[in-house]
């Protein structure tokens, strides 16, 4: 390795050198289009990607829904019923019956398209009554679940319990006390930021953390199950602080 | 270096990584000046191509031996991957095209040395040849002569017959290449043969792609349909080993590229991640999280044997071996708060901490056991500026040295089996759907771009 040092005083002149050179190169390059190849071969133009996504995926009627959709490489981006949108964005819908939203991106490298499948529960008509707790019902069971069990959330880069988390993981307890025949999985998810191995270590640290709650709690370490998501599974995409707080939590779920 | 004290034919080379020890020190003394390393960093600028030091070296195109259109088109091929390659390598100074000497010499006695050793070309080697599909057969001859050296000019010559195609063509001019680079590198081995394995998201699934080093030849390895994660190539180039997302959570994969599958590793419980090769392809450490904590694990390939190396609460990941001895893991923990890089003999012994502040992620030790590159982010936290960048830290001293700036999230740095160069990834947020990867010279230099986005944990292959 040379390495020159180089005084603050002369630092601007050194890049200015280094920019004049840069441009030498490219213009030989120019000269030599077929023969002359710079450093690395240009990539081709790559194919637009999306993803697109819909929180919660099921909703009873007239209730909203958030759509979010991410592309990458594209010039104009569409859904069906909604028209041209950003490239990027979030839009709340609330649709009347259930709904295949589809995304096209297109771009110069070609066009991706991205679905996502949204379920308006329809109240059942009175002549029809159904126990709500159905074993069919997975959608409901879940709904109630959630309000019973709800999730936890973490300090930035941090596994431990904050005070709330620790009442919520007693009202989970008593709730999962109640209800012997639920098994839970607990998922550990983190924010975007930091090294995606780094936070799969976190995340199963994370879940960890609710799991003992539960444990300590009274509730049998034999129906927890622990998987991390670190930040593979991201709930929302936005660089904001209460984006990346909805990030850090430990989810839990009926292990069915 | 290991290759400092080696002699060698031209005395250029030799010379040159003399003078290379000689700066390193330079820097390593700016580095402890009283007035703080921030100043201090701001100040240096590492370079292995800058000045006289590297050998200048022209390559003419290379001469058609038959008029045909697919010699010319391979030809193309062949002349651009041999220019870009020792471009690329490092170690020269490669005559810009425009002041080669008129004329095409495709042979030995075709070869007016002096027209190159004069100005403007004032190159020291000089590589030339011929190329055509002669009897249905990709046919090269490539010669490497010394300019200065009238009496005995020639230093290298080379014959290669293969089946034409432009995969071909590429190939034979990255064994070409790697020819001329061990043949006046001192002896190291060049990289133009070497690969690149990487994680490709498509559709919100990750499989394992390879590319060869310069980012050509871009191909699917894994189509497991889920999320798979941190690629590494076994010391032999047979089998992968990375970490994918199953029902039960993450769990260690190993896919044979003899047998184009994955073969078996056993699934354990918890959380499985971040597999690494010790360099004699025996043994492979991994995070797993079976006893309800992510700890650092060793076993032999097949998954059997598996011991614990680290017993501290918290986050424990993304091990890597040292890479020539085997002796060391280096790794990085969560023990005291934000991840910090930790090395520790291979029995779990003699734990060292290495950084001790922001936050520190994907050690990958250098070739020759010395320094180990990381994903450093100096000034972490909610609201804090700055990016994640590539650093190099030699493990005896611990002084260390910023390789990329500016450049958003950076993460995943891998080192090319010569220990010239690094392969990284950077991305605006840390999302692999936004993610290129890079190459750069080890001290920072030549960085540029090898794929398109979506392209994320790059590993470079042994050999």
């Amino acid at each position: 390795m040379k390495i020159a040092v180089i005084p603050p005083q002369y630092r601007s002149a050194a890049r200015s050198v280094a920019m004049l050179s840069l441009g030498a190169l490219m213009l030989a390059g120019c000269h030599h289009k077929t023969t002359v190849a710079p450093a690395a071969p240009a990539p081709p133009t790559p194919a637009p990607t999306a993803s697109l996504t819909a929180e919660p995926l099921a909703v009873d009627l007239g209730q909203s829904v958030v759509l979010n959709w991410r592309t990458t490489d594209a010039t104009s981006v569409s859904i069906d019923g909604l028209g041209p949108v950003a490239v990027n964005g979030t839009q709340t819908v609330t649709p009347s019956s259930s709904t295949n939203f589809h995304l096209v991106a297109k771009g110069d490298g070609g066009t991706a398209e991205a679905n996502v499948r949204v379920t308006v529960r329809v109240p059942a008509a009175p002549a029809t009554p159904e126990p709500s707790n159905t074993t069919t019902d997975d959608a409901s069971a879940d709904k109630v679940f959630h309000q019973n069990v709800p999730d936890i959330f973490f300090d930035y880069d941090s596994y431990t319990l904050r005070p709330e988390g620790v009442s919520a993981a007693q009202k989970a307890a008593a709730y999962l006390t109640a209800h012997p025949e639920i098994k839970v999985v607990i998922g550990g998810y983190c924010d975007e930021r930091g090294s995606a191995e780094y936070n799969l270590a976190l995340g199963e640290n994370r879940a960890n953390s609710a799991k003992t709650a539960l444990v300590n709690d009274g509730v049998s370490a034999s129906r927890i199950r622990v998987v991390s998501f670190g930040k593979e599974k991201q709930f929302c995409s936005e660089a904001t602080e209460s984006c990346y707080q909805q990030n850090r939590r430990a989810q839990f779920s009926i292990d069915r | 270096m290991e290759t400092m004290d080696r002699s060698t034919r031209t005395a250029s080379p030799s010379r040159l990584f003399r003078f290379l020890g000689a700066v390193l020190t330079l820097l390593l003394a700016a580095l402890l000046a009283p007035a703080g390393s921030h100043a201090a960093q701001d100040q240096v600028v590492t370079g292995t191509n800058q000045g006289v030091s590297s050998i200048r070296i022209a390559i003419p195109n290379f001469k058609p031996l038959a008029e045909d259109a697919q010699t010319g088109t391979l030809k193309t091929v062949f002349d651009r991957t041999l220019f870009s390659d020792l471009q690329n390598a490092g170690m020269f100074d490669v005559v810009s095209k425009s002041l080669i000497p008129p004329g095409t010499p495709g042979a030995p006695s075709e070869m007016r040395a002096a027209a190159y050793a004069a100005a403007p070309a004032n190159a020291s080697f000089v590589g030339f040849g011929s190329l055509g599909v002669v009897g249905g057969r990709l046919v090269v001859n490539g010669f490497v002569f010394d300019t200065k050296n009238a009496q005995f000019p020639q230093v290298l010559a080379k014959q290669y017959s293969e089946e034409p195609g432009e995969e071909m063509a590429r190939q034979v001019a990255h064994r070409f290449a790697d020819e001329i680079i061990r043949t006046l590198g001192g002896g190291t081995a060049g990289i133009a043969e070497t690969k690149i394995f990487y994680v490709h998201a498509a559709g919100g699934n990750k499989e394992i792609w390879e590319m060869d080093y310069d980012g050509e030849n871009q191909h699917a390895v894994t189509h497991l349909g889920t999320i798979s994660l941190s690629p590494r190539i076994s010391p032999d180039n047979t089998r992968l080993a990375f970490a994918s997302l199953g029902k039960s959570g993450f769990q260690i994969r190993m896919y044979s590229l003899v047998l184009n599958r994955t073969v078996a590793f056993p699934e354990v419980g918890g959380t499985n991640i971040s597999p690494a090769w010790s360099p004699d392809g025996k043994q492979i450490a991994y995070s797993s999280s079976r006893t309800g904590d992510p700890e650092i694990w060793v076993s032999d390939p097949s998954g059997a044997e598996p011991r614990r190396l680290t017993s501290f609460r918290g986050p424990d990941a993304s091990p890597v071996f040292n890479a020539r001895s085997g002796a060391q893991i280096a790794w990085i923990s969560g023990r005291t708060g934000l991840p910090q890089l930790y090395i520790m003999n291979a029995d779990g012994s003699g734990v060292q901490q290495m950084t001790d502040g922001g936050y520190a992620t994907s050690p990958s030790w250098s070739p020759n056991g010395q320094a180990i590159a990381f994903a450093w982010n100096r000034k972490y936290g909610p609201g804090a500026p700055g990016g994640q960048d590539i650093y190099v830290m030699e493990i005896a001293t611990k002084k260390w040295i910023q390789l990329t700036s500016d450049s958003g999230t950076c993460d995943f740095p891998s080192w090319s089996p010569d220990g010239r160069h690094i392969v990284y990834a950077c991305s605006p947020n840390g999302n692999t759907e936004r993610s290129r990867i890079w190459t750069m010279l080890a001290n920072g230099t030549q960085r540029h771009a090898i794929t398109g986005t979506g392209s994320d944990m790059p590993n470079w292959s042994w050999k």
